[in-house]
């Protein structure tokens, strides 16, 4: 059985995670926070234990866990097949953990960038092994997500991007290969999407909630862009739309003001317990 | 007098959903305001609020449609097993 690896145990770690152990595979999850590793693994056993309420196979809650290993020690995972890299999507964060994982890691380990905006092949770039890289930009929650984007850098080998589709597809995902840009394409217009429903609600054009509404009742989307801002985390909205007001040095790309308060206020959505909403205390990692 | 579990699960979805008009038996995700996201958060709140645990079994999406089957499942929780 092959193990993989695991980087960063937030909100997407921890969903991978469960999907990897749930796909029949050994994992080890490093994550440097102790308290975030401990939540982590209450969050893993929240969701194993309630597979079914969402469409999926009865578990047993103790061999999922046991198959899960959580270290705060980034060698545990040198023998790993496959490292799936999820931490902040912050580029310089990135870059050191990229440059110990190329150390660390046996030649033959492949990475893979689960990052909402930022370009495979500049993370590449910083690592010995751009060939064995490519990005896979998994959805939240990413067990119950059957879609990705899938993108291979410059250099991503055909072999690689073999590798990591077989992976994919034993994790129940439907791969949509596109091309190596900053955002790709689902944050390329999702993120200026939230960040302009953000300006309605700065501006007080209009309530989160109406912002919302409008895009459920008139368009159909089963949710609004503030609301997908609060799942997604706002201050992951706010470092994804810098990241593109960076790379394209395009002015339409500005981040609203109001998302920026709210990440120094610590108003990141559900996972801190408010955001444009507030949530329950208890659930608020749900 | 009304059945105080239920009530209470009302209030807490009402809570969410201040502008959502549903009975104590409709089936709340057919009303389209409620997603699985949500549904996890019942869970955890009944939990909590009631102090039981619901059995992995029970974890059904069918025991979590309507403010009435949620209350019934409190109560199946909180009654004895038969022959104990």
């Amino acid at each position: 059985m092959a193990l993989m690896g695991v980087v960063g145990m937030g909100v997407m770690g921890v969903g991978v995670a469960q999907n990897l152990a749930q796909a029949g595979h050994r994992v080890v999850v490093m994550d440097r926070s102790a308290d975030t590793l401990e939540k982590g693994r209450g969050l893993l056993a929240r969701n194993f234990r309630m597979s079914q309420m969402f469409g999926g196979p009865r578990l047993d809650v103790s061999a999922m866990m046991n198959a899960i290993t959580l270290t705060a020690d980034l060698g545990e995972l040198a023998t790993a097949e496959i490292v799936v890299e999820n931490i902040t999507e912050n580029f310089e964060l990135k870059r050191d953990v990229y440059r110990r994982l190329d150390e660390i890691c046996a030649p033959d380990t492949l990475f893979v960038a689960n990052t909402s905006a930022i370009p495979i092949t500049k993370l590449a770039s910083v690592t010995r092994r751009p060939a064995q890289m490519a990005g896979v930009h998994f959805m939240n929650p990413v067990p119950l997500k059957s879609v990705v984007e899938l993108i291979p850098g410059y250099h991503t080998s055909p072999e690689t991007l073999d590798r990591v589709r077989t992976l994919l597809k034993e994790m129940g995902k439907q791969p949509i290969q596109v091309k190596d840009a900053c955002g790709f394409v689902s944050n390329r217009v999702l993120m200026l999407t939230v960040n302009e429903a953000a300006y309605l609600v700065y501006e007080g054009t209009a309530t989160a909630d109406q912002v919302d509404e409008v895009f459920r009742g008139c368009f159909g989307h089963p949710m609004g862009p503030l609301e997908t801002a609060d799942l997604i985390g706002v201050d992951t909205i706010l470092y994804s739309i810098q990241t593109l007001y960076e790379n394209f040095a395009d002015s339409k790309y500005r981040p609203c003001p109001l998302l920026a308060q709210m990440t120094d206020a610590g108003l990141h959505g559900r996972k801190s317990g408010r955001g444009f909403y507030t949530y329950n205390r208890l659930t608020a990692e749900a | 007098m009304g059945d105080y579990t239920a009530e209470t699960i009302n209030d807490f979805i009402h809570g969410r959903f201040p502008d959502a008009a549903f009975t104590n038996d409709d089936d709340i995700f057919s009303l389209g305001f409620i997603n699985s996201l949500f549904a996890m958060e019942l869970v955890m709140y009944i939990e909590q609020k009631f102090s039981v645990t619901i059995p992995n079994d029970e974890l059904k999406f069918d025991n979590f449609r309507t403010v009435n089957c949620m209350a019934e499942l409190v109560h199946r929780q909180a009654l004895p097993a038969v022959g104990q």
